[in-house]
Order: structure tokens, then sequence, then C-alpha cells
């Protein structure tokens, strides 16, 4: 865990976006202190704070003084509608790029993702 | 968050420290900030212990101003008690029991906690009965952890504590020290060879060679630092032109490249258009890099480096 090429901070402040947007982590929830994460993950408290200074800058967590940070009301609503502007830019335009180079026929790609929409969705996230 | 201390800050001016003919320590111009774990990295005789020897005032530098708190820690009544410097052989009364030795250590420290010590002596399962003399060199270097870490000093220096340890005593260690230090925030000053195992405790890096600072900075943006290339050799050879070079390795046609200097916009696409990889770098590697004496001994041998 936590072994990129993005600096931990970034990874942690990933992670918990991810928590809230499955809805792993509820609007109002309390999420790891500082110290939990230091002696969970074995990284400076310093690198949690700054993922967490980050995730309070964008709105994703809040501070209740002298209990921790708890994730704030419409959080995952706002993550959502992020990820869902950069989801053409991000992940269906370097498909439609691949595909171009593969010469894989654009038909046969809106094909299987059909195909795919259609079929249950997978269970449990590929951690 | 009950911090019965705060980290005590350290400043070196100028400071050298010769033994005869040695220098140890070579105009040597420092800063670790309050409240930080600074990893002390650098090889052997690269002036680790003689920083700490300094610090903790066991002597004074032949020249230049070390400042602890603000303060010359050099007689001082006020800092002293505040300056935990641990070294791998101890510092402990070696034919007195450990219970003996808790209770003569802990006398000269304010914050001592003897709950935090009764903790560790048993997570390292350390017989109060014993005597240091008595004792394997893992436990002798738990038990210094063990008064290390329970001082709660404002500045405490770890040199090389765990080098005696087995891996799972060592992550142990690893723990009890965030843990605590997380509570009870202090500055600690930790000194290691094993750099792929501490770098991620660490905030900030210091990588002292040959008596000089090398590198004073933290450790994100070191770590952001180091980036390897690999691909073709001619897309390599065109991509990191201009670039700080640390080290080359060549594989028929494939050529990787750690370079120094964090990536600009755009050196993402452009390395990706060239069908070259971008990787991470260990703080390890880099460190060996940095600290290779061709390189490290003049701009010619640097030149001659590239190519190894």
């Amino acid at each position: 865990m936590f072994d990129g090429r993005d600096p931990v901070y970034l990874q942690i402040a990933d992670q918990i976006r991810q928590d809230v947007l499955s809805g792993a982590l509820a609007a109002e929830e309390q999420v790891m202190s500082t110290t939990q994460y230091a002696t969970t993950f074995r990284i400076n408290p310093a690198t949690a704070a700054k993922a967490f200074a980050q995730l309070v800058d964008e709105g994703v967590l809040y501070k209740r003084r002298g209990v921790g940070m708890f994730v704030a009301p419409g959080a995952r609503e706002r993550l959502l509608a992020d990820a869902r502007e950069s989801f053409f830019a991000d992940t269906v335009d370097p498909v439609a790029d691949a595909a171009r180079v593969l010469g894989i026929d654009v038909e046969d790609v809106v094909a299987r993702l059909r195909a795919r929409t259609a079929a249950p969705a997978p269970q449990g996230e590929p951690r | 968050m009950t911090a019965t201390t705060t980290g005590w800050g350290v400043e070196l001016h100028g400071v050298t420290q010769r033994y005869g003919d040695v220098v140890a320590l070579d105009d040597v111009a420092l800063t670790v900030r309050p409240g930080t774990i600074t990893g002390l990295l650098g090889r052997n005789g690269s002036g680790k212990s003689t920083l700490g020897s300094l610090l903790a005032a066991f002597r004074r530098p032949t020249a230049g101003r070390v400042l602890v708190d603000g303060e010359d820690p050099w007689e001082n009544e006020r800092v002293a008690p505040g300056v935990c410097f641990v070294r791998e052989s101890g510092d402990v009364l070696d034919d007195y029991s450990l219970k003996d030795n808790v209770a003569y250590l802990s006398g000269a420290r304010p914050h001592f906690s003897h709950e935090l010590a009764g903790e560790l002596l048993e997570l390292f399962e350390l017989d109060l009965k014993r005597k240091p003399s008595k004792l394997s060199r893992g436990k002798k270097s738990a038990f210094g952890i063990v008064v290390g870490l329970a001082s709660r000093a404002p500045l405490t220096i770890l040199d090389e504590v765990h080098l005696g340890l087995d891996a799972p005593s060592r992550y142990a260690f690893y723990d009890a020290l965030l843990a605590d230090y997380a509570e009870h925030p202090r500055t600690v000053v930790l000194s290691s060879h094993l750099i792929d195992e501490v770098e991620r405790l660490l905030e900030d890096v210091v990588v002292l060679d040959r008596g000089r600072v090398l590198i004073a900075q933290d450790a994100e943006s070191l770590r952001a630092e180091g980036v390897s290339v690999t691909g073709p050799t001619a897309a390599v050879a065109d991509f990191v032109a201009g670039r700080d070079v640390l080290a080359t390795q060549r594989l028929g046609g494939t050529t990787q490249t750690t370079v120094r200097g964090a990536l600009v916009e755009g050196d993402a696409r452009r390395a990706r258009e060239a069908g070259l990889e971008l990787g991470p770098v260990p703080l390890q590697d880099l460190f060996v890099h940095l600290t290779d004496p061709v390189r490290t001994g003049g701009a010619a041998a640097h030149a001659q480096g590239v190519d190894r």
C-alpha cells in the first residue's frame, strides 16, 4: 500500500476520496486520526496531516476542534460531479487512442461497453 | 493531545569539528526544524555521530556555533535535561540492573514516562533484573530505545540505535516511535543505514557526506526529485540532456537513467510520446548515487561517472 509514483500524502488523499465516492465513508462519518494513520501505515503523522489539509481545502473533510476529521456533508456529490467531469478526458479518451493504435474498430469498443454495462456489477474492489 | 514537551529546534552555524588531522565536520550550516522526525543519513565516517555529540554537548566544536532551542548547549543547565542522545553503545550503567538504570536515568529527565518505559520493556522482553553488560547486542539496543523514547526529551537523537535489532523488533521500534511521537510531539533526529525502512517515518532528511551537508530538505520533495527514465537509448539520451544524471545502465538498446530534479509540466507527456517510462527512485538509491565518491569527488569525475 502507498507505494506508487505519487507522494504518500496524495495517495492517502486519493484513498479517502475513493472511500467517500464508494460510500465506504458516509457523510458526517469520522475518518481515522493522523495518529491512527501514522501507526497503521507506518508513516510520519505530518504526511497524513498534509493529506487531511488538502481534503479540507477541497471540502471533502472538515475538522471538529478537539474531536477529529469528518466527511463533509455533500462531499460525495461534489466528488461524483468532479469525477464525471474528468471521466471522458481521463478514462474514455485513452481507450479511444489505444483502440486506434491497435486497429480496433470503434463499433467493437462500443459493443463491448454495452455488453459490460448490461452484465452484473463486479463484486468488491480490485485493490 | 497532552503535549508534555514540545520539540526543540537545532541550528549550526559554520561548525567545524577536528580530531587531530581528521575533519569530522567541515563548516556545517544546518537547521533542524522543531517537532520533526528528521533523518540523519550518511555513510560511515560522514560525521553523523559527531553531530549528535555536539548537540548533546558531549563535546564542543573546534569552530562555529551550535544552538539547541536557541542556546549553546555546552554546560547549559536548562538545555541538558532536554537533549537525549542514544548511541548504539548504550551510555548506560553496565554493571547495574536495568531497574537501577531506569531509576538513575529517569532522574535526569523531567518528562520521563515510567508508564511508557514499562510498556517498552515488556514489548522488547527485557528483564529488569538483568545488567546491560549481560545482555545480547539486540537486547542492549532495545534498552537504549526504551530509555530514548521514555525520556520524551524535546530533542531526542537516536544514533543507529536499532542496528542490533532483528527485523520484527525494528518494526516494533518504528511503531512505538510513531505512536509516542504522535501523542507527544518532539524533535527526533534519527540516524540510520536502513533507509528503505525508515524513509516513511521521516519528515525532513539531512544527508552528510564527508563532514559536509549534502542535502537538507523535506523527505517528500527529496523523493519527488529522483526519477528513473527507461526506454530506447537515443530517446533516453534526448530526454535527459541538460538534466542532472546520477546513474546510467544499458542493456542492449535499452537504457535506464536516474536523474535528479523534479519533473515539470509537460515532462510526463513528452516522455510518453517518446516511448519512455518514468518511475520513482527509492530514497536509498538516490542516497547511494548522491554519496558516490566518484560523483562527489568533483566535476571531472562526475562527467566520467555518467556513463557507468
